[in-house]
């Protein structure tokens, strides 16, 4: 049994020895390098540009400015493209342009024969600027009579609202309490240690070829072929090991300028490489959320309803926009199923960095502030924090107030009470002093989450793998779906192990994805391939089974019906230990026999038309050093239920990374904007706290199984989800510790020093 | 690739004097994680270089025969935290300076490139303060000894002339034996981090009284600074937490901390007059005056 | 700017003739060491850590020159004849390696710890100072302190 175990990942040898080769370790001989020449203001109006001096430059091999490029906008969220034309994402964005929406908008590239050529190059180019008013809070953007970042948009990408599960009117007025709150929550980069890189060449006159450290090659594919007004077939993308994304290569960022580049210089291979600089502001951040939230209940602390007003700023470009607070909104109502739940949202454009999607997709920012007023609710009403979430939290049973259907499996209870035992709440309640005084003080802190397993309904949910069965006994398996560094070609390898019955070391993953070859899957986003692409690799296995099988049942004379494949021998059913012969000989034979046979192959596309929720929960134990606004964290736990888990020791990895995220969001991490003049002061990895090993106490993971019916081996969703909760947890710990509400994220000391001295503790 | 205009190696203290002096517009590089930096964000200052990264005569440790411990501008942080010279006898530039950046900046950046280049947050400033530490230069026209506060100018200006070499850093026997000492680097992560407000103390006492107290600050104003006037009024004073308060009290009038986009000034205040009070405690601690 | 300098790498002799102006990083990457990462080139997330002379050095903010008669190893030398070693192991066993991009500077700056600390008692503590020139945004370092911990255990 392959599916269950703690297995090594299938390319770790690869990378412990360094042998994994990312996108930046390949080159080819003449490979040039392009550089952004990105803009010094935030809002404005390029007047004029000269390049004369920078194209007379030795070396440099072309400088393209807005005036050079195909005047077609595009979309760059790496969604699957949306048949409805109420559903496509927006096209708001030129390679290059000459209207400046943020400080380090790109303007012009420079190609050229090294990377210090291209620099000097960009410090040759003159450049006119019309500077306007930066506008980077909600106030100055959606003010009178200012300037629209994007004509005729009034600065708004989109709004839209919702209720669900009843009349919320009617509802208020039932209430015995009506509790509102304002929760803000900060932009953050996700700092993947490999920036974002790509290049490209060409095959003929025609085809382009990108090599890309992307999560979604099929989808890079589509945008680049629409951004340069081509045909999709005409462009291949590859995607080799990839140094992390999180979201940031969800979307379509270097791809169509590289093939743009060789394409304008004979096909030469051009390669584009963000610094850490350029990437922690020319690619994508998280949106900032400013919610206001107010929640209805009873005194006997039975929570009504979840009313929401919240706005998100998507900074200069769209990318993946409104889709980040709609999505939040509806991923979160899993939590509280049973109350009424409403939603008014808005996103916004800003002269800030494009935001688009990063891990939990807008749940985190809603999280934060539904954990945070439910700690308030819990508190008016005199409920323990941990009994008023078991009293409302989502139960085996409850209906999604959205869809109308059944959560077919939830652990979240569960996963409560686990949590609870392990941080020894109940002792530390009962001993620790209601009240605290004193520089030092203690807090317990909890907070519960839920999520999605992939997009379905809302996106297609396609998934494809191809198995191909070697002359040693041993598969291939192709997928569409990326490794991301999460494990999924892991993941996959145990249920292609388990559903053929041979052991798991005799799959082999192929782990680059090449449009040419691959077969389609979307990639990695939403915490969709172990669930969705899952599905399609035990179909494939299934399928390659049977074939095997109908096969030997040729060799054999055996019927078909009386044998199966165990332990990487044709068995027969009733009785396993009895091995007819070795699944190699029946692949020497279908390769090698004159007269029969042929490779056993197996196909399978499938789209998914399920999706499975995953709840949990954040328990933390910490203390705060008021005179130094410190917080330490002493103990904290995640608690999941993913459904069946594939690989232990994989999914303790996700949780760990997520929670280790979860602290950042929670005690370091900003990026931060002036917002006069729209400089971002800190885009680098100095400066952006992105927490250290110092800064990472013992992390503490743990799971309740539940077996998910729609899913083949009873698995459900666990990247993203684990970085939901620990912020909330966190921010209720701190008010139990000092009794203080921090209601903005981060809450770093010199953000707690404004809160306490308000509270009056300094 | 770096962005280098010129580069000239020196193997000893007087060719890189020769080469300084013949490239005015030369900088020495050392350990390199302040100048390669620079060069990585395309600063025209840094494009001309002497290399004095490999002259061993700068990476000694020594102690001379009056006890004068000697640090050479070119011991990089691991070596000094591991000198057993520094661990035993100033054990607070140890603790400075194993606050610096991570480990492997520790493995390169020397000394005196932390505190020739000037910046308000060098963490080996503050314990170097209180140790009275001397800078030794060496230019043209010879040797010569300077206090490390006068040392420093202003933000990112020391008193580093034109041709001139810092070869080592001197502290005399009376300004460490008896004394006892303590660095904390507050700081916005627990590693890889520049400092919000470094704060070093050092104390030493007679019959329960102070027989002298240094506390110096990083980040608390232009440069490095030494709280002189608190110093005096807690002079003779008994060591309790009066004196502890006195010192809280007191240390804002001598330092002038500002509003950054890093932290604003009243944070920074409210940091400092915290440290003051508890690095000051630990040190008395280390003297065997523990105030509960 | 070219010069000529002599190392050892991963055990094998070399003589490069390199630019001034080139990082360590730089020339390594250029002769296939591409377990060498950059992730900001600024000495800020360690991704590019060898060891020099058993020294842990972000080889991005390191000179080419320097390197000059010293001994390098990378992550590729640490394997030998198709054998992981300890801390190569460790860090598999502990579910240590997500994306892979900082696991080759965390491996270097792993071994020079174990190496330093052969037969002593460390804490977490410990290991955490020691390896906090390296980030990783995957695994939250729980792993890696483990695989630490173990390696320094079997040492004992």
């Amino acid at each position: 049994m392959a599916v269950g175990k703690s297995v090594q990942r299938v390319d770790g040898v690869a990378k412990v020895t360094g042998k994994a080769r990312y996108a930046d370790d390949f080159t080819m001989p003449g490979m040039r390098v392009a550089k952004y020449l990105r803009s010094t203001i935030a809002h404005g109006r390029v007047l004029t540009i000269d390049t004369s001096k920078a194209r007379a430059l030795p070396g440099v091999d072309g400088v393209f400015t807005y005036q050079d490029i195909p005047k077609k906008k595009f979309a760059t969220a790496g969604h699957p493209f949306s048949m409805d034309p109420g559903h496509v994402d927006v096209a708001d964005r030129l390679l290059l342009t000459d209207y400046v929406r943020y400080m380090g908008d790109e303007i012009a590239i420079v190609v050229a024969d090294s990377d210090l050529t291209a620099s000097k190059a960009l410090s040759l180019i003159d450049v006119e600027y019309e500077s306007f008013q930066p506008l980077v809070n909600r106030e100055d953007i959606l003010g009178d009579d200012v300037p629209e970042i994007h004509k005729g948009t009034g600065n708004v990408v989109k709004t839209h609202s919702f209720v669900a599960g009843g009349n919320l009117e009617e509802v208020k007025e039932e209430c015995d309490h009506l509790i509102e709150g304002r929760y803000k929550t900060q932009i953050m980069q996700h700092c993947h240690l490999e920036n974002h890189t790509a290049y490209a060449y060409m095959d003929d006159h025609q085809r382009i070829v990108i090599v890309s450290s992307t999560q979604i090659p099929h989808i890079a594919r589509r945008i680049v072929a629409e951004a340069l007004d081509m045909d999709a077939g005409l462009v291949r993308v590859v995607k080799p090991f990839i140094g992390g994304g999180f979201g940031n290569k969800q979307d379509v960022i270097l791809e169509p300028m590289v093939a743009f580049l060789t394409k304008n210089l004979e096909g030469i291979p051009v390669r584009l490489k963000l610094d850490r600089e350029g990437g922690m502001i020319g690619t994508r951040v998280r949106h900032p959320f400013d919610v206001k939230v107010q929640v209805g209940l009873d005194k006997d602390g039975t929570i009504k309803l979840i009313d929401f007003d919240a706005l998100s700023n998507t900074g200069a470009y769209a990318s993946h926009g409104h889709s980040i607070v709609s999505a939040g909104a509806a991923k979160t109502h899993y939590m509280y199923p049973r109350a009424v739940y409403s939603c008014k949202a808005k996103t916004i454009y800003g002269n800030i960095p494009s935001a688009g999607a990063m891990r939990a997709y807008g749940s985190p920012q809603m999280t934060f502030a539904i954990e945070a007023i439910m700690e308030e609710a819990a508190r008016l009403v005199g409920m323990d924090s941990v009994e008023f979430r078991l009293k409302n939290g989502a139960r085996p049973g409850d209906k999604s107030q959205i869809t109308k259907k059944p959560i077919m499996t939830c652990g979240l209870l569960d996963t409560i009470r686990k949590g609870r035992e392990l941080i020894d709440w109940k002792r530390k309640r009962k001993e620790w002093p209601k009240i605290q005084t004193g520089q030092l003080r203690r807090g317990l802190g909890i907070a519960i989450f839920s999520y999605g397993s992939g997009t379905y309904p809302v996106c297609v949910e396609p998934a494809s793998a191809r198995l191909i069965l070697n002359q040693d006994g041993s598969v291939h398996l192709q997928i569409g779906a990326t490794e991301i560094g999460q494990g999924s070609d892991t993941a996959f390898a145990q249920m292609t192990a388990e559903t053929v019955g041979i052991s798991f070391d005799k799959v082999h993953v192929v782990s680059a994805q090449d449009t040419d070859v691959t077969p389609f899957d979307t990639g990695a986003y939403a915490s969709r391939q172990t669930y969705v692409t899952g599905q399609a690799v035990m179909r494939t296995a299934e399928q390659l089974k049977t074939r095997i099988l109908d096969y030997a049942s040729i060799i054999t004379g055996l019927d078909v019906e009386l044998i199966t494949i165990a332990d990487d021998n044709i068995v027969i059913a009733e009785t396993p230990e009895i091995a007819v012969m070795s699944v190699r000989d029946v692949a020497v034979d279908a390769y090698y026999d004159k007269n029969r046979g042929g490779q056993i192959t197996a196909e399978v596309s499938y789209k998914a038309r399920n999706n499975a929720h995953v709840f949990g929960c954040t328990f933390v134990d910490l203390s705060v050093d008021i005179p130094l606004c410190k917080v330490t964290i002493n103990e904290i736990y995640n608690v999941h239920d993913c459904g069946v888990v594939i690989n232990p020791l994989g999914a303790e990895g996700q949780v760990h990374g997520g929670m280790a995220m979860g602290i950042g969001a929670a005690l370091f991490e900003e990026l931060m904007v002036d917002s006069d003049s729209g400089r971002i002061y800190n885009n680098n990895l100095l400066d952006y706290k992105v927490p250290t090993i110092m800064d990472i106490p013992d992390l503490g993971a743990a799971f309740v199984e539940t077996h998910e019916p729609s899913h083949p081996y009873g698995a459900k969703s666990v990247g993203e989800a684990p970085v939901i909760s620990p912020a909330p947890a966190i921010r209720n710990g701190i008010l139990d510790a000092t009794g203080v509400a921090v209601n903005e994220l981060p809450m770093t000391p010199k953000s707690i020093f404004k809160y306490f001295k308000k509270a009056g503790l300094l | 690739m770096f962005d280098i205009d010129s580069y000239h190696k020196a193997d000893t203290v007087d060719e890189a004097i020769a080469l300084l002096s013949k490239n005015p517009d030369a900088v020495p590089i050392a350990g390199g994680t302040d100048v390669l930096v620079r060069l990585h964000g395309h600063n025209p200052d840094y494009r001309h270089l002497v290399d004095i990264h490999d002259v061993a005569e700068l990476k000694n440790i020594t102690m001379e025969p009056d006890g004068t411990i000697v640090i050479g501008s070119g011991v990089n942080f691991t070596d000094l935290a591991q000198s057993a010279i520094v661990s035993t006898n100033i054990p607070v530039l140890a603790e400075g300076g194993s606050s610096i950046g991570g480990p492997q900046v520790r493995n390169v950046a020397t000394i005196g490139g932390n505190i020739s280049n000037g910046a308000p947050s060098a963490d080996a400033a503050p314990p170097l303060l209180v140790l009275n530490a001397h800078i030794e230069l060496k230019g043209p026209e010879g040797f010569r000894r300077l206090p490390l506060h006068d040392f420093y100018q202003g933000p990112g200006q020391v008193d580093r002339k034109s041709g001139e070499i810092m070869t080592c850093l001197r502290i005399g026997s009376t300004d460490y034996k008896g004394w006892s000492g303590h660095y904390y680097k507050y700081a916005m992560r627990g590693a890889m981090d520049i400092a919000t407000i470094g704060c070093a103390a050092a104390c030493k006492i007679d019959g329960g009284r102070v027989a002298g107290i240094r506390l110096a600050f990083g980040v608390a104003g232009p440069t490095p600074l030494r709280c002189w006037r608190t110093e005096e009024k807690a002079q003779g004073s008994v060591a309790d937490q009066t004196l502890l308060d006195l010192v809280s009290d007191s240390v804002l009038g001598d330092l002038r901390p500002r509003d950054s986009w890093r932290a604003s000034k009243d944070f920074r205040e409210q940091i400092i007059t915290t440290l003051s009070e508890r690095v000051l405690k630990e040190a008395l601690n280390r003297n065997g005056v523990s105030i509960p | 700017m070219n010069r000529n300098i002599s190392c050892t790498v991963n055990s094998k002799s070399m003589t490069w003739q390199i630019d001034i102006r080139m990082s360590l990083a730089d020339v390594l990457r250029e002769h296939g060491y591409t377990s060498v990462k950059e992730g900001c080139g600024v000495g800020e997330c360690g991704a590019c850590a060898v060891l020099i002379d058993d020294v842990a050095v972000d080889s991005c903010l390191y000179l080419a020159v320097w390197a000059d008669g010293c001994n390098i190893r990378t992550t590729e030398g640490e394997s030998k004849e198709g054998k992981l070693s300890p801390v190569q192991q460790a860090y598999l066993e502990t579910g240590s390696v997500q994306c892979g991009f900082c696991t080759p500077g965390l491996v270097m700056a792993s071994t020079s710890f174990v190496e330093q600390h052969k037969g002593q008692k460390v804490s977490r503590e410990q290991i955490r100072k020691g390896l906090a020139g390296n980030l990783c945004r995957c695994t939250g370092y729980d792993g890696v302190v483990r695989a630490v911990e173990q390696c320094i255990d079997a040492e004992e």
